[in-house]
């Protein structure tokens, strides 16, 4: 059968079985590997894209049902040699490790940002947790969320202590590195 | 990954043209809405379909929630999150929103339906229990025409409904009676999991404070959700206490059949029927306390005052 | 000096204010990583994202039941499929010699079965067609008919004299023991026994888990016949070991063989063994003479791969009435499913288990243990487990809480009381390990600040006294990571030691090979920054090349958290060879004797001048130049190295846990979690931080969800992620770090793994807390995992193992 849907703005169509996996589509037919797989049974989330800008899992829908839809992939954030402000968050807090589950999570991240600027700690956990990370335990994808969030509303690089109540805690530094004879005694100073 | 077994796809735009197509292909085809339950399934081949039936473009057709004096009818094609997003129904039915923001995770209830979630009949659905705690109705569509059935017919056993081979269910029919609320308990091993088991309750108070009527739905202790209508009995004309809950939830751990499995032992899920079923009894009436308990204006359906 | 990113402690209403990430360090530091621009554009290359040109796929036909004869195979519907180019059986393989391979314990494995189905999900035949869809299809077409056979499911009877033998393929096997193994002096720790005070027992399970990565196991094979050269990209995490065991059993000359472990989702030890699907693959591109694509789906992945775990402990403890801990001994009993497919050096059986003595300094240790098979899938060292330590620290950490239970002690202080003090370093274990370095107590006290301690402790007391149940559970570990010494550490012969070569270009860029490979470590980041600490080159000039055999030197590959104390030292020592060549050159350009030039980071100086100066860069284009360089002295500035690392280190840790369980529904909830680390000197802290964090949610996890079970008929019961529960943003908290510094006195820059700490570290902390809140009802011990219906089952007396 023939299925025609727009892929990262660019209308595509292509001749396919009616049982072939959105996933599949992507990652085969139009070699975006961006976008992975984890399990059969739609419960690791790595294979999360956008279907009308709505998180959903790419291995539980029929490339034939996203037809005449909009989806977008991983591949599809970086406009004009700009990374989207997720994926540069991701970065600055390390909210990846393996990287495998990462597309899934920016997408998710990104469509929650787009319809909640300012998501809490616990909606940002909401949102993610149909998507299983083994790496990162979660805590550095939640702030680097938020870095995405403070970012976007301008406040990151601005903001100053109260100003903005209820917005999410900083990752304190870690301690800088030093020689080990030097910090060897300072552990716990 | 698993893959499904070939099938043919075909895509449809209104009731009449599923039904048709469903009558002419009998039970070779299959009608598929979100596809979280269905396509799993295929992927693992435990379910071999020679046609799909997407009936995705049914959303404008079915997608809804309407509020009408005395009920409140949602579109079999209305999705999990519409369900948790809907204003109108949190206010009429805060069970719903209990239930909604722990089925499955964010994603999956993008696109999975209520429909969807009430023809697979799983026992340990968290919608079924819901629909049975609301005394539900299920509106049946076929070549023939409209039949109405309520949801103690509509699952017939595990994965089994009152839907026929060229039929398919269309809407969901809620009572909306006055003084009432309700609530949603689930205990689950982990977020997204399906419940050990869950409990929806709504109860509804006379003018006197005193019980008018309770209802009761409990999922994942049975063969299917089961409403448990010895709990009205026993709470109606009664003052809501603590004791009352207590015994409500003697009878559900009474009326339940739960089996060992990985999610639990029988016997700790038969001590979470009647721990969920006080919860949800208390948290309601909570909750009719909240909005006004006892005001002869408020209404369970509708969001309050006088609406 | 900050000492914790503790992030609960400072108020809820203080703003964001991310760090500044542009101070790239030339050196140890915190350093974005190297390799998360291609990550976050999608644009990682994984083993399913290689596509080659009339590529074929594979899939594998697997057994349906856990122990049964092949009475036969019939493959004629399949072999008729149109798009199926190849359908292969056991008996096949047989013919060829290619039907069993070695584990990496020195066993065997079947590739493909040929006698009987020895695990349910095991490899019956394997079919290659033109897509994946076709090869799965082709999979329903190949009739096998079995014979069932009583299955061996529960291995505490396993070793009954009317149980099935397993392991009739090998010759005169009439059980199904596997191995015994022992450490420690029995006789005098009986003695010790004796005379204690006290003495607790507890049976403790550790019930078999699957560090289930996200991504599958897999592999692409292309056997070029011309040149008789087979490429694999597979998802190893030890390419170079692979290629040696391929060639040995293959065949195949080892020089021929090019083994590409590309970006990796994620190993926790369970793509360290060589699997039968890679070697099917290999075996269909030679077969076809076409590349071939296979990738597991997750149901082969949790049935049929690596497991961890699976020990049945008695554990005891002995000591005085006033707390002072004098002995500990263990018997355990080790399933290693059908085939001892275990990946440890050889002469450790059961990995590192030897530790099990803790951070404890004792008179007495012992331990004995039998290992069987059963009809489950083989492993057992996986999921971060540092070679069996997680088992270890698990069985010390409960015992010594419930010697705390006993005496009615707290658990901090019962531990600090025993903890082998500074000045014992290097500290000799009763079972002969050689603890390279430690300072526990500040360590301990610092996770006591951070946590509150004294505070929880008192929230608790009122909690309890409302009939809430709050619980706080304290683990205390020693690691033994970065296996290891030549002398006594090998997997089937191979020392476990590691190359490294490094490469300065004329214009002062480098290229450092790295034998370790990553699944997610970051080895890009931290290898140019151990090279940059030492050369003062950037780490944005330092390319990290690592997970191909044709481009790398030998070594043994990443897993035991060995990178950093094995490939870390090799990478810091190849960079002072480097320097030391660069030295000779500067003093020529300097025109200065060698004894006068000095080293500042990046340059050397004459003594005395600082400004009679030449870089770094300056030094590799004289190196590549013309003109002359000093007598003796060859052009290029590059050298090589294989690091043979004289003793483990031996990293610790003090963690935290504070967990809620509601009374009615017994559901536990972790509320806090504050683990502080030692790993000795530290590389990139983001990267350490980082790696704690992930072993922290495999610890929530285990403790309470993660299994992998059986039915009595030995079908696997955790097939899928909607069975085989990992926890998700929702079950775990935000965690709270800190660290202390006590550097490995022989690691060259003073640093110690910390890949698996957190794993191994925190099963026992939420487990202890778990238990310290059921104290009320009088619980001293309950096995993971810890779901609501088993805690509930705690609380009633009715506890049952997870076995």
């Amino acid at each position: 059968m023939q299925v025609t849907m727009t892929v990262n703005g660019e209308e595509i169509s292509r001749e396919i079985e009616g049982r072939l996996l959105l996933v599949h589509f992507l990652r085969d037919h139009l070699a975006l590997t961006g976008t992975h797989w984890g399990c059969d049974t739609s419960n690791c989330g790595t294979c999360v894209v956008q279907m009308d800008g709505e998180p959903v899992k790419s291995c539980t829908v029929l490339a034939a049902m996203a037809g005449g839809h909009d989806i977008t992939t991983v591949e599809g954030l970086e406009q004009g040699g700009e990374l989207d402000a997720v994926q540069r968050g991701f970065m600055e807090c390390h909210g990846l490790q393996c990287g495998f589950c990462t597309p899934g999570m920016l997408m998710t991240s990104r469509a929650l940002l787009d319809g909640n600027p300012a998501p809490s700690e616990p909606q940002i956990r909401e949102a993610l947790s149909g998507q299983i990370c083994r790496c990162t335990g979660y805590a550095t994808i939640v702030r680097s969320v938020q870095w995405a969030a403070a970012e976007e509303s301008g406040s990151r690089t601005t903001a100053s202590q109260g100003e903005s109540a209820g917005a999410p805690e900083p990752p304190a530094p870690d301690a800088p590195a030093s020689e080990p004879a030097a910090a060897s005694a300072g552990g716990a100073s | 990954m698993q893959v499904p077994a070939p099938f043919e796809y075909q895509r449809v735009s209104s009731v009449g043209e599923a039904v048709g197509l469903l009558d002419s292909l009998g039970d070779t085809a299959r009608l598929v809405a979100g596809g979280h339950s269905l396509i799993p399934m295929m992927k693992l081949r435990l379910a071999n379909f020679e046609y799909l039936i997407d009936i995705n473009e049914l959303h404008g057709e079915l997608g809804y929630v309407v509020t009408e004096p005395g009920r409140m009818r949602i579109g079999a094609m209305t999705r999990h999150r519409e369900l948790l997003e809907s204003a109108e129904l949190a206010a009429a039915f805060p069970v719903f929103g209990d239930a909604e923001s722990v089925i499955a995770d964010p994603a999956v209830r993008n696109r999975g339906t209520l429909g969807g979630s009430l023809c697979q009949a799983d026992p340990s659905e968290d919608l079924s229990a819901v629909c049975t705690t609301l005394d539900a109705s299920c509106v049946i569509r076929g070549r023939e025409g409209e039949r109405v059935v309520s949801m103690e017919d509509f699952h017939r056993g595990p994965y089994e409904t009152a839907v026929g081979d060229a039929e398919m269910l269309t809407e969901v029919r809620f009572p909306i009676r006055p003084n009432g609320s309700s609530a949603f308990e689930k205990v689950e091993r982990r977020a997204g999991d399906w419940a050990v088991v869950s409990a929806g309750a709504a109860v509804w108070l006379d003018g006197d404070g005193a019980v008018a009527d309770a209802r009761v739905g409990l999922a994942a202790v049975g063969p299917n959700t089961a409403g448990i209508p010895g709990i009205g009995e026993e709470l109606r004309g009664k003052a809501p206490t603590e004791e009352l809950f207590a015994r409500a939830g003697d009878l559900a751990a009474e009326a339940c059949d739960p089996v060992t499995d990985r999610r639990g032992s029988a016997e700790y899920k038969r001590h979470l029927a009647k721990e969920l079923t006080v919860r949800a009894l208390r948290r309601s009436v909570a909750r009719i306390g909240a909005s006004g308990a006892g005001t002869p204006g408020a209404v369970q359906g509708t969001g309050g005052e006088g609406a | 000096m900050t000492l914790s990113t503790d992030a609960t402690a400072t108020a809820p209403d203080v703003v964001t204010s991310f760090e500044d990430n542009d101070k790239k360090p030339c050196g140890h530091g915190r350093m974005l990583r190297k390799e998360d621009p291609r990550f976050v554009r999608g644009k990682g290359r994984y083993v399913d994202d290689v596509q080659l040109p009339g590529m074929l796929h594979l899939a594998i036909l697997r057994a349906p039941m856990a122990h049964a004869r092949i009475v036969s195979v019939d493959t004629s519907l399949a072999d008729a499929h149109p798009k199926v180019k190849l359908v292969v059986t056991g008996a096949m393989l047989a013919d060829q010699g290619l039907a069993w391979m070695p584990t990496l314990s020195n066993d065997v494995q079947a590739v493909l079965a040929t006698d009987k189905v020895r695990f349910q999900g095991q490899e019956v035949a394997f079919v290659v067609a033109e897509d994946r869809y076709a090869a799965r299809d082709a999979l329903e077409l190949i009739d096998v008919d079995y014979e069932p056979l009583d299955p061996v499911v529960d291995v505490r009877t396993a070793l009954a004299a009317d149980a099935p033998v397993i392991r009739d393929d090998l010759e005169g096997k009439r059980d199904n023991h596997c191995f015994d193994w022992e450490t420690g002096d029995a006789e005098a720790t009986d003695a010790v026994f004796a005379r204690a005070d006290v003495v607790v027992s507890e049976d403790i399970v550790y019930p078999r888990v699957h560090p289930a990565p996200m991504e599958t196991c897999g592999s692409v094979a292309d056997f070029d016949p011309v040149d008789g050269r087979l490429t694999l990209w597979s998802t190893t995490q030890a390419p170079h070991a692979h290629r040696t065991l391929y060639a040995m059993v293959a065949g195949l000359p080892e020089h021929k063989i090019r083994v590409i472990s590309p970006d990796i989702g994620g190993g926790f030890g369970n793509k360290v063994p060589i699997y039968p699907g890679y070697v099917c693959s290999v075996v269909g591109s030679l077969l076809t003479g076409k590349p071939v694509k296979w990738m597991e789906d997750r149901t082969e992945n949790l049935v049929s791969t690596g497991f961890a775990r699976d020990y049945v402990m008695r554990g005891e403890i002995a000591a005085t009435s006033e707390g002072k801990i004098l002995a500990i001994r263990t018997h355990v009993l080790a399933d290693h499913g059908a085939f001892n497919g275990t990946a440890a050096p050889v002469k450790y059986p059961a990995g590192f288990f030897g530790v099990f003595t803790g951070s404890y300094d004792i008179e007495a240790a012992h331990c004995k243990m039998t290992a069987v098979h059963t009809n489950k899938a083989p492993g057992g060292v996986a999921y971060a487990c540092s070679f069996r330590i997680t088992e270890a620290v698990y069985l010390v950490e409960r015992l010594v809480d419930c010697l705390a239970y006993e005496l009615s002690a707290d658990p901090v202080e019962l531990r600090t009381r025993n903890f082998i003090q500074p000045d014992q370093f290097p500290y000799t274990t009763k079972t002969g390990w050689v603890y390279d370095s430690g300072d526990y107590e500040p360590t301990m006290q610092l996770a006591q600040r951070l946590a509150d301690y004294d505070e929880l402790r008192a929230e608790q007391a009122e909690k309890r006294a409302r009939g809430e149940l709050m619980g706080i559970g304290v683990a205390f570990f020693t690691e033994a990571v970065g296996a290891g010494p030549r002398k006594d550490m090998d997997i089937l012969g191979l020392g476990m030691a590691d190359g490294c070569e490094l490469r300065v270009h004329p214009t002062g860029k480098a290229v450092v090979r790295l034998s370790v490979q990553s699944q997610g470590q970051g080895h890009e980041t931290t290898f140019a920054q151990i090279v940059a600490q030492e050369l003062g080159i950037p780490p944005q000039d330092i390319d990290v090349v690592h997970g191909d055999t044709d481009q790398t030197p030998f070594g043994l590959g990443t897993y035991g958290s060995r990178s950093t104390p094995v490939s870390g030292a090799a990478a810091a020592l190849v960079a002072r060879k480097v320097r030391d060549k660069a030295r000779l050159i500067a003093s020529g350009m300097l025109e200065v004797s060698v004894t006068d030039v000095e080293w500042a980071k990046g340059s050397f100086h004459v003594t005395g001048d600082p400004t009679a100066a030449v870089t770094i860069q300056d030094i590799a284009m004289r190196a590549h130049g013309a003109g002359d360089l000093p007598e003796g002295i060859e052009g290029g500035l590059e050298a090589q190295i294989c690091y043979n690392p004289e003793n483990l280190t031996y990293p610790h840790g003090a963690y935290i846990c504070v967990v809620d369980i509601d009374p009615g529904t017994a559901q536990v909830k972790v509320r806090r979690f504050v683990a502080v680390d030692d790993c000795g000197t530290r590389i990139n802290p983001m990267i350490i931080e980082g790696q704690v964090h992930g072993g922290l949610t495999d610890g929530v996890g285990m403790a309470l969800m993660e299994m992998i079970s059986f039915d009595e008929e030995g079908n696997c019961l955790s097939g899928s992620l909607m069975d085989y529960l990992i926890p998700t943003a929702l079950e775990v908290p935000d965690w709270e770090t800190g660290f202390t510094v006590t550097p490995s006195p022989h690691h060259p820059i003073g640093a110690k793994g910390v890949g698996e700490s957190a794993t191994v570290g925190s099963p026992p902390a939420v487990v202890n807390a778990v238990v310290d809140a059921l104290k009320p009802y009088g619980v001293r011990h309950a096995d993971m995992p810890l779901t609501p219906s088993r805690v509930w089952e705690a609380m009633r007396g009715s506890a049952t193992p997870p076995i």
